[in-house]
């Protein structure tokens, strides 16, 4: 039997943009979700969505694993960036934009 | 229901050097807007500065605090903002 612990960690394995939302990227469910949607279009970055309110294992266990109380929570190669606040700030200064280069962007 | 003020004072008696403004322009005890200074801060990445936030306010984070849109400075980020 495979833990919420380990689904977690073989989602952030296979993916190299992977954002735990509530909702899903066409109808995200909360505006902090939202915003961090759109910080990831605007940047054109390919990304998969996880929508913790079909899930309530991986809703509270997300939290544990990041060691952090909300979401929206986006890593990238591997790596917990944050929440949609620190998502807004690394977009507006340029430092995600760098996180991301390299990633095939979508069409 | 929680007040901005029980987070300004939670968050200045737990983090060293710490200056919080702390707003709750909906006024529904539940969303909250905070920016917070900490000598804490200096050196770690925003992920981590945020984490010392989130520890210090602990249980309330998951039960009387709805939504807590954040922003971190150190002492020095803050006197350039």
């Amino acid at each position: 039997m495979t833990t919420t612990h380990e689904r977690i960690q073989q989602l952030v394995d296979a993916n190299e943009v992977l954002l735990f939302m509530k909702g899903t990227a066409d109808y995200p469910q909360c505006g902090f979700s939202m915003r961090a949607v759109s910080v990831l279009r605007a940047l054109g970055v390919p990304f998969r969505d996880v929508n913790v309110l079909q899930d309530p294992e991986i809703r509270e266990g997300i939290k544990a694993f990041s060691n952090w109380p909300t979401i929206p929570q986006l890593y990238v190669k591997q790596q917990f960036v944050g929440g949609s606040d620190i998502m807004m700030e690394m977009y507006e200064n340029g430092e995600l934009e760098t996180l991301v280069a390299g990633i095939a962007h979508q069409a | 229901m929680f007040s901005a003020e029980r987070i300004r004072a939670i968050l200045e008696a737990q983090l060293p050097d710490c200056t919080a403004i702390v707003r709750d322009d909906l006024q529904d005890g539940e969303h909250f807007d905070a920016e917070v200074t900490s000598s804490a801060f200096v050196g770690l990445p925003k992920v981590r500065q945020h984490q010392l936030v989130y520890g210090a306010l602990g249980a309330h984070m998951r039960s009387d605090i709805h939504a807590l849109a954040l922003k971190t400075f150190t002492p020095d980020d803050w006197k350039r903002r």
